[in-house]
């Protein structure tokens, strides 16, 4: 897979230089806050070995002092450590500020093409990596710029630490100029150590995530085949690969820490050790001695910050990978600039033309799909499992383009149709409803400006509004992840309310109605026959009342259409919607049969 | 960071036990991480220890070397600095051996807690399951451990060695001089004690943070999971806007937290730079008093270095201690929320195989905080009988589906299958007789042979076949490209409404149970094949009791005996024949179906 290519730095840097591009001003500021905390820094090791040579040293030697002097000291100590913490507040503050702006910056670039993108492209992505994309490798991949000022900064902390050195004293800077490369060398051996190992660690926290989340979402599925232990141990796998993957991680990590800790304090061994020759000899005064040291002490830590976005490199590589394959991705569905003229609010004309469709290339799931369903007629799709009835329901709302052919409502191709006058007249009821975690309101009306009556109204043709009365908060309910806490009927019913309101000139029901019980179908079909809705409907269906709604009958068989009349001509002309249509009857009758001559048998 | 608790959440309180107790809870359950702890302590001593070699360097080289009586004292000077180095490759080996005990303990520690926590959530009752958001649950399992283990690798370890480094660096000081000892304290005390306030600052701050988190994710999952829905209905807009308003708000909140944050950072080096002042001034006195060495009063500038550290991230590892005890809160939330539906184990009963019997005994029902929706069912089922329960939407019948398989217990009354109450009946025993298929076939992201095998794990090719083929379904299966190899895709997407039922039946099928409950289980299939399907289960199902809850009364037609669930009360049972002839709840309802379907 792309993302597990190792990360190279170039990658990453180009990462760095993009979050610099789109945030210049913020970020400036940051790196400015931390160009001063670094001058700061090595101004602040001056004035130690200053204050050391001409007030301290005079002082212990001649055992008197003077109060200007002690003041001017100390002053001048309080001044670099204000300038200092300045630098850190606008470097920390400003850092911050930009990563959490491009962090959302590209939250919503994200969703964007989660909502632009077509449903193909989502049936290839699974919910858990999509949400991650989203979020944790946003995340990632904007990381390193909360120290990245920090870095920028040290750059420039080293380069006044080395002159300030070398105007101090060469001997003493040679310390200096061999330790800051052996300290950036070992950090860049740190990093190369461990971003595989990180690299890893990340896939498997993403893996343990994913493992987790499907078997939690089955879990109804786990307890009834009782597979809690297999499915402890298929998560058991996968945390104790995440463990070792951490230790190893922690093994490096362990090593080089220790070592970048103890680096500078050898440098700082050093500089006593070249240090105190030249100050015997009357070379070097000591209060350069101890500036050198001051300055190799407190530059150790900060020098680490080039190690921070170093080692976080890897980690917002691989999230921008995948940040980036979303934001790359095409396929969108495109739009024309149509509108719907033909008579604003009646019923829409739909037309198909030789439709095809297939999901896999080379199984066609539905093939020369023709069909023309006048204004204000109702049509019902009979077919077999999986011949392909929802596929075409998802075709008349656009939710995918039809691979051959077109879809014609109101005689414009859907293609040619501008952005939301699909939806503006068509509305698809579900096979499986999706309820929002939201309240009962803005389920049905998902937006839609509608007064709380035409909501009421919608609940009532659906069957629903006897339900919801009795939820506590009745349309202000909330509803939890999934409608989880209402029955299969309820559900469906709220989703059916949500079609209903909006009145669309088209309406599709797939199979919208099998949660249902005979008595609540009966008197949702009758309410929507007397309403007379100004809709053309289709309807996907097997029972005999739905169908009887239909002015007319299509039956698909293997993705075609072979057959289409009434009801009536269709049972003696197809055979394969005789069988279908009837199979209760012959069972039933066949079982009364079998009873008969069990009977008379006995 | 782990979305916001969902509304009406069943699981352990987050708030509850005070951070101690949570602490020592936690370990208790991974008893990895305090194995060897003495050692580990012994190796921490030792690399805290190792800080302030470079001060005492300092110090000996100036007042021990340079400045020794009767001149320089080079040789001391190049013998104090071997010692020195010595010291820190000392340190250096420590520190390793310290982290690769703390990495080492910590993960495997950790890894058995999400483990346990894991199966614990398998443990909950469905009920409990149903009241929490699945990201929730997931995160319980992933990020928050992830908090404790970023706390124990990083800010524990902060902690650990910032507080020997402080107790170290201060017993130096006070070798060398109390008054300045008591004037570093002086400047630094005030910041320590501050440090709590700060953090409680920075805390309520992330708080809201986290917060946001959770709103953020849940707007932008809306535009994943009800990816069709919303473009069905066109609701881009609106859900971009959602997005939009709550990733905005996450920033702000952020950003707010990052300011608090600054601000806590850089005060340490105001401190440090107020503290070396005072030593300058006061040690420059002190010096002229007689009172102190030049050598010791410069180690102290050095020595100073290490409060600043301390102080600086004081506020974060604070901070981050406290998200690691609401991470580990919520994992042990987990692990303290009773599995009310509980597995009697070793003491439970083992029903031996074959035919099946159950009795409802008085049964009542009433969901959490909800009216009673089941009311006092007295009905038993014989062996061999296949029963069908019908009845309108909401009136119960997948509530008694639930209790009957005891995914849930009852509130009153119990369920006795073959004489023994569910819920003293083995898990193990009980799975491997009763099973059950709800109305929305889950299924696994795999191929169709691996979703077929999870209900019976050994199953070769041939018995899947032949189960397919048993249940009528062998054409349907020749249809798909690849045949078992098919990909269902994430929760079956990839087949149709029906056929996803069809295999979450042959599934169920192939665990081969006594008591077969189907609930709604094939809705969503044409008749015809429902009815082949009926047909063959019947076949086969001789041998079996079975119950179908169904709204195609094709099925109870066919049944031995009708359940017939009315507003929570079981209204009538008996033949499907009686009941018609007696003119009931159920003659009407087949009334209805009968015009309908015909
Ligand atoms: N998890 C839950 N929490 C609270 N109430 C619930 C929950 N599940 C179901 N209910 C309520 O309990 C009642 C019975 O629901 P149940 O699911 O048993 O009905 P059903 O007969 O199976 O209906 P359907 O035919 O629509 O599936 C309903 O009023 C429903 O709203
Ligand atoms: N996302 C997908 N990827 C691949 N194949 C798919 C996908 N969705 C559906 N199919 C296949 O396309 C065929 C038609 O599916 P469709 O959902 O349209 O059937 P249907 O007529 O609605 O069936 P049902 O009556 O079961 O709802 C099926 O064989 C199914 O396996
Ligand atoms: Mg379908
Ligand atoms: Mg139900």
């Amino acid at each position: 897979m792309r993302d597990e290519r190792q990360a190279t730095l170039r990658e990453g840097l180009r990462i760095l230089v993009r979050a610099m591009r789109d945030e210049p001003v913020i970020l400036g500021i940051a790196v400015a806050g931390s160009a001063v905390y670094g001058f700061a820094t090595v101004a602040a090791a001056e004035v130690i070995g200053r204050v050391t040579d001409r007030v301290v040293v005079p002082a212990f030697r001649d055992g008197e002092t003077t109060t200007g002097a002690l003041a001017l000291a100390a002053l001048a100590i309080m001044v670099t450590s204000l300038v200092k913490a300045a630098g850190i507040v606008v470097r920390r503050y400003f850092a911050g500020l930009g990563q959490y702006r491009l962090n959302a910056r590209y939250r919503r670039a994200v969703s964007r093409q989660y909502l632009r993108l077509p449903l193909s492209w989502h049936h290839q992505h699974s919910t858990g990596k999509l949400l991650s994309n989203a979020n944790a490798d946003v995340e990632a991949s904007f990381w390193p710029i909360a120290p990245l000022p920090f870095a920028l900064g040290v750059v420039v902390m080293l380069v006044f630490a080395l002159v300030s050195m070398f105007l101090a004293d060469p001997w003493l800077a040679l310390v200096g100029a061999l330790l800051f490369p052996a300290i950036l060398l070992l950090n860049f051996v740190y990093q190369r150590r461990l971003s595989p190992l990180a690299t890893r660690a990340q896939a498997l926290r993403a893996e343990l995530s994913g493992v987790a989340h499907e078997s939690f979402d089955g879990a109804t599925v786990v307890k009834a085949l009782g597979r809690e232990a297999a499915e402890t141990l298929r998560f058991g796998k996968v945390a104790g690969q995440l463990r070792d993957a951490n230790a190893a991680v922690g093994r490096v990590r362990g090593a080089f820490d220790p070592m970048l800790d103890a680096l500078p304090n050898l440098g700082v061994l050093a500089v006593l050790i070249i240090g105190s020759v030249r100050v015997a000899d009357g070379s070097l005064p000591a209060g350069t001695l101890v500036q050198v040291a001051y300055l190799l002490t407190i530059t150790a830590f900060p020098i680490r910050a080039i190690g921070f976005v170093l080692g976080e490199l890897p980690r917002a590589t691989v999230g921008w990978r995948r940040v980036q394959a979303v934001l790359d991705a095409t396929g969108a569905l495109p739009h024309g600039t149509a509108r719907l003229t033909a008579s604003g609010d009646g019923a829409a004309h739909l037309g198909l033309d030789d439709v095809g469709y297939s999901y896999v290339e080379g199984t066609p799931v539905l093939d020369g799909v023709h069909l023309d369903v006048e204004p204000g007629r109702t049509v019902a799709v009979v077919g077999s499992t999986g011949s392909g009835k929802s596929t075409l329901a998802s075709l008349l709302v656009r939710l995918v383009d039809p691979v051959s052919g077109a879809v014609l409502l109101d005689g414009t191709d859907l293609r040619q149709l501008e952005p939301g006058q699909v939806a503006g007249a068509v509305s698809l009821v579900f096979q499986q409803p999706f309820i929002f975690e939201d309240s009962v309101r803005d389920n049905v009306t998902l937006g839609l400006p509608a007064p709380d009556d035409d909501v009421w109204a919608a609940l009532r043709l659906a069957q629903g509004d006897r339900f919801v009365h009795e939820l506590d908060g009745e349309l202000d309910a909330r509803i939890g992840e999934r409608g989880a806490t209402l029955s299969g009927g309820q559900r469906q019913r709220l989703a059916l309310a949500r079609a209903l309101v909006r009145k669309p000139r088209l309406l599709v029901l797939d199979d919208a109605t099998s949660a249902v019980d005979p008595e609540v179908e009966r008197r949702i079909l009758a309410g929507l026959r007397d309403a007379a809705l100004p809709s053309t409907v289709v309807v996907v269906a097997y029972r005999r009342a739905t169908i009887a709604l239909a002015d007319e009958v299509v039956y698909v068989e293997d993705g075609r259409v072979s057959a289409r009349g009434t009801h009536t001509e269709l049972l003696t002309t197809s055979p394969g919607y005789r069988d279908l249509i009837t199979a209760y009857e012959r069972d039933a009758a066949e079982r009364a049969m079998a009873r008969t001559d069990q009977e008379n048998r006995s | 960071m782990s979305p916001a608790a969902s509304p009406g959440s069943r699981l352990g309180d987050v708030r509850s036990g005070s951070a101690w107790a949570t602490f020592r809870r936690g370990l208790a359950l991974s008893p990895e991480i305090t194995q060897g702890l003495t050692a580990t302590l012994l190796l921490a001593l030792v690399a805290t220890a190792g800080r302030v070699v470079v001060p005492i360097t300092v110090q000996q080289t100036i007042d021990g070397g340079l400045n020794a009586t009767g001149g320089a004292d080079l040789g001391y000077i190049r013998w104090m600095v071997g010692l020195a180095a010595a010291g820190v490759v000392v340190t250096v080996v420590a520190a390793y051996l310290m982290n690769r005990r703390i990495f080492r303990a910590s993960e495997a520690g950790l890894a058995t807690l999400r483990t346990k926590a894991f199966r614990h959530v398998h443990d909950l009752s469905v009920l409990t399951q149903d009241t929490e958001r699945r990201g929730s649950l997931v995160s319980r399992v992933t990020s928050d451990v992830d908090t404790i283990s970023q706390f124990v690798q990083w800010g524990g370890l902060i902690m650990l060695v910032s507080i020997g480094q402080l107790i170290i660096a201060t017993v130096v000081m006070a070798v060398y001089s109390w008054q300045l000892t008591l004037l570093v304290w002086v400047c630094f005390l005030p910041l320590f004690l501050a440090l709590r306030t700060f953090q409680r600052m920075l805390s309520a701050a992330y708080m809201v943070v986290r917060e946001r988190v959770g709103g953020m994710l849940g707007a932008i999952s809306e535009s994943v999971v009800g990816a069709q829905a919303v473009r069905a209905y066109a609701v881009e807009g609106r859900t971009q806007q959602r997005i939009d308003d709550a990733v905005e708000a996450h920033r702000v909140s952020a950003s707010r937290a990052q300011r608090l944050a600054a601000t806590a950072f850089s005060t340490g080096e105001v401190v440090a730079g107020l503290a070396n002042a005072a030593i300058v001034v006061v040690g420059v006195l002190l010096g002229v008093a007689g009172d102190i060495t030049l050598g010791r009063m410069l180690a102290f500038l050095f020595l100073v270095t290490l409060f600043v550290a301390p102080v600086q991230v004081g506020t974060e590892v604070l901070s981050e201690a406290q998200n690691a005890i609401a991470g580990w809160r919520r994992v042990l939330g987990i692990l303290d929320t009773p599995a009310d539906v509980a597995d009697p184990g070793e003491n439970g009963v083992r029903l031996p195989r074959g035919p099946i019997d159950v009795r409802f005994e008085c049964v009542s029902y009433a969901y959490p905080n909800g009216p009673t929706v089941l009311h006092e069912v007295d009905v038993a089922i014989a062996r061999h009988t296949r029963v069908a329960v019908v009845g309108e939407t909401g009136s119960g019948k997948t509530t008694f589906a639930k209790l009957l398989t005891r995914l849930m217990d009852p509130v009153r009354g119990r369920v006795l299958v073959d004489g023994a109450d569910l819920r003293d009946v083995r898990f193990a025993s009980l799975r491997e007789r009763v099973v059950m298929v709800p109305q929305e076939g889950f299924l696994f992201d795999d191929t169709l042979a691996a979703n077929l095998r999870y209900g019976k794990p050994e199953a070769t090719d041939e018995e899947l076949l032949l189960a397919v083929t048993e249940l009528g379904l062998g054409e349907w299966l020749d249809s798909l490209p690849y045949g078992l190899e098919t990909p269902v895709g994430q929760r079956g997407e990839s087949l149709s409404a029906g056929e996803r039922q069809l295999v979450a039946l042959a599934r169920a099928y192939l665990a081969d149970p006594d008591l077969l409950v189907l609930d709604e289980a094939t809705s969503a299939v044409d008749p015809a094949t429902e009815v082949r399907l009926a047909r063959a289960l019947e076949g086969i199902s001789r041998g079996r009791t079975s119950v179908t809850i169904a709204h195609r009364l094709s099925t109870a037609e066919a049944a031995d005996e009708v359940f017939v669930f009315d507003r929570g009360r079981l209204v009538e049972s008996g033949p499907h024949a009686e009941l018609v002839e007696k003119g009931g709840v159920y003659a009407a309802l087949h009334a209805a179906w009968i015009s309908q379907s015909r």
